[in-house]
């Protein structure tokens, strides 16, 4: 695989109209890289032109800022908007709903101005005019369940584009009793991803994967890498069998 | 004038200076925070009282607890019409003093308001079994033990002495109307008193109704100015702060946490972001405090939430880290907040040596009251905020006070430490060896 950076192509006078922003997940985590390999697959078959930042891009700050460290945030914030900025990035896509959040509402504000969407938009938008179609048939018949990300749902009011798609598969699609605007955290957010829990009866990711289980089904959908890990966690723990992938994974398919 | 009306002047003057005295209070204690101006985007606002504050929208996705509530909420709307007649009825000296000029409408407005009552008395019913009987989980948690408890019975027990006292006066006052139509004119045939009247009183003797009639009359109006009262101490004053709350309420994407320009003026000038003379402040002061350590810290807006809070757990009861045992309950933050406000206010009472709010101190801060292990276990999943019936943020607060101790005091969980240092030194959350490309190779 070959995804092009935009320096790379500035170099031979190409501006991509599209921006792949990565992430932390998706560049250093073995399971979320696979996500991004996925996406740089479908945009290939859709035949968008885009290119990422390389190693000339850092996180957004998102955890740093939850942490309440305003001026590690600040530094990372400022610094991506002058990369972002110099290359005159007009849209960006991203697999991580926190990465999504951060771009699209707080970075306007710290003077970077982009037009930003999940990857489940953009899935629900190809997927609908014919530009990617569902590949393979690995999940026939199973059961799939649907895990609203807190940053995607509660905090952007995101909860019908991946079910939409999802809409796509033919498999069976079950509701946890908490879902939508009433999701339940994977027990991420907030920067709790890079700490111990506090002292507590049971972990989040458990009462999550706890609550999947109970819908019987055997795959569990999300769209954000850190609930992918959370949940996978979750579940490693009670039964095998129960696997979660992203939304990009399930259209996709393969036998990996 | 008759020593009736004399005694309503006095009670009535008196119920007015300190309702001012005490809900001035209040008023103050919120503007203990520090200024915001929140005044944009009017129509999204105005929306938002309407259909969230009148319209109790947020209520109804908890169909049970949102009719029996929407029972007393209206209840309590259209009695303020037949509040309005009391009053006047009070000063004037006069009997239903809306019943002749407004005649069907009237009998419609106090028929409904009746109805209304019924419904309300079997709400409070409910409720009461919720809280004693059936011990719902979310009105038995450690931060409901004492007097939120208490207050909530209190509350009840009003509502009781108040449908109560609306029955006796209008049960009594049907009787009336055929003994002595001059001094009490007909009410036309009012749907719950017109039965329960003459069930219950028919048989007394007209003086006996005629003091029965007063009783629930003054009963009425006592519980009333009783309520008023008793709501600057009580989680109850939601009633009236919910619609300032809902229209103060934050419209930003949930997401969206809000910056701090201070912050960001410093790290530009680090980075070399400004340009020269951008008027960048080169004088040394004192250390400048980041985030809030105490309601001083907090914006007024985030002290009338805690006055807007009505103590009904939604937000506990879906908050991730609260339902998987951790200390952290966004109800518990709520109830700190105000509770701080109200030892702030109570001291500076005290003192009344003009102490100004910036040399205020009385050694205690709000890190007292909620401690950081509450404080970490926050996910920012937004659970809370959204499961408020009036749009109360415990998130934002959370936010400033985690903000106050990393930034200020230079500490916060031990494990974050790494991760701030890799975000710094690295541009990545975790400390890795590898190419941050190298995926795509």
């Amino acid at each position: 695989m070959k995804v092009k950076t935009f320096a790379e192509l500035q170099s031979e006078g190409v501006t991509p109209e599209l921006l792949f922003w990565v992430g932390c997940a998706g560049s250093f985590d073995s399971r979320s890289q696979k996500i991004s390999k996925k996406l740089v697959e479908i945009l290939d078959e859709a035949a968008i032109p885009f290119a990422i930042l390389g190693n000339e891009e850092m996180c957004t700050g998102d955890p740093a800022r939850r942490a309440g460290n305003e001026f590690v945030f600040q530094m990372l914030a400022l610094q991506n908007i002058q990369t972002l900025n110099g290359y005159g990035v007009q849209k960006i896509v991203t697999t991580c709903p926190h990465c999504f959040n951060t771009l699209k509402n707080e970075y306007p504000e710290l003077g970077g101005h982009y037009e930003v969407i999940h990857h489940s938009q953009l899935l629900k938008k190809l997927l609908e005019e014919g530009r990617i179609k569902v590949r393979g048939d690995v999940f026939k018949g199973k059961k799939i369940t649907y895990h609203d990300s807190c940053y995607l749902g509660r905090a952007n009011n995101i909860y019908e584009a991946p079910r939409d798609v999802l809409e796509h598969l033919d498999n069976e699609i079950v509701e946890m009793q908490r879902s939508r605007n009433c999701g339940l955290c994977c027990g991420a957010g907030g920067a709790q991803m890079f700490k111990e829990d506090e002292p507590g009866d049971k972990r989040i990711n458990a009462e999550r994967a706890d609550e999947a289980l109970g819908t019987g089904a055997e795959i569990v959908a999300v769209n954000c890498p850190f609930c992918l890990t959370m949940l996978g966690d979750g579940l490693k723990e009670k039964d095998e069998k129960v696997m979660v992938f992203d939304i990009s994974e399930l259209i996709l398919q393969d036998k990996t | 004038m008759e020593i009736g009306q004399i005694i309503f002047l006095i009670v009535l003057i008196a119920v007015a200076f300190l309702a001012i005295k005490l809900y001035g209070r209040v008023f103050r204690n919120i503007r203990l925070g520090r200024s915001e101006i929140i005044n944009d985007q009017k129509s999204k606002r105005w929306k938002n009282v309407l259909l969230v504050a009148f319209g109790q929208k947020k209520m109804f996705k908890r169909i049970v607890p949102a009719l029996l509530h929407f029972f007393i909420y209206t209840a309590f709307l259209l009695t303020q019409v037949e509040l309005i007649e009391i009053i006047i009825d009070g000063i004037m000296g006069k009997h239903r003093v809306l019943a002749n000029p407004l005649g069907g409408f009237y009998t419609f407005i106090i028929g409904m308001i009746e109805v209304l009552s019924l419904l309300a008395l079997v709400a409070t019913i409910v409720f009461v079994i919720r809280r004693v009987i059936l011990k719902l989980k979310r009105f038995h948690s450690i931060e409901m033990k004492g007097w939120p408890t208490k207050d909530a019975l209190i509350i009840l027990a009003g509502e009781f002495l108040l449908i109560a006292a609306i029955f006796t006066m209008n049960g009594s006052d049907v009787l009336l109307q055929g003994m002595d139509p001059e001094h009490y004119p007909s009410t036309g045939v009012l749907p719950v008193s017109n039965w329960l009247g003459p069930a219950m009183f028919g048989n007394l003797s007209y003086e006996s109704l005629v003091m029965l009639e007063r009783i629930g009359w003054w009963g009425h109006i006592v519980v009333v100015f009783g309520f008023i009262l008793y709501l600057p101490i009580s989680k109850h004053l939601h009633i009236f702060l919910a619609f300032p709350n809902t229209w103060y309420a934050r419209l930003e994407p949930k997401g969206e946490i809000q910056n701090m320009p201070e912050v960001m003026n410093e790290v530009k000038s680090m980075l070399g972001l400004t340009e020269e003379n951008s008027g960048m402040d080169e004088s040394i002061g004192d250390l400048p405090e980041f985030g809030a350590k105490d309601v001083t810290g907090l914006s007024w807006k985030n002290i009338m939430d805690a006055y807007a809070c009505t103590e009904c757990g939604r937000c506990t009861s879906e908050c991730p880290a609260n339902i998987t045992g951790k200390k952290l309950s966004p109800r518990k933050i709520m109830m700190d907040v105000r509770d701080r406000a109200e030892e702030i206010g109570k001291t500076l009472d005290q003192n009344k040596s003009n102490v100004s709010l910036a040399e205020f101190d009385d050694g205690k801060t709000l890190f007292d009251r909620i401690t950081r292990e509450e404080l970490h276990a926050c996910t920012t999943c937004n659970a809370c905020v959204e499961a408020c019936p009036v749009l109360i943020n415990p998130l934002d607060i959370i936010l400033q006070m985690r903000r106050y101790e990393i930034l200020t005091e230079s500490s916060g969980p031990g494990d974050w430490m790494p991760m701030f240092n890799s975000l710094e030194n690295t541009g990545a959350v975790w400390q890795v060896p590898e190419e941050r490309d190298a995926w795509s190779k």
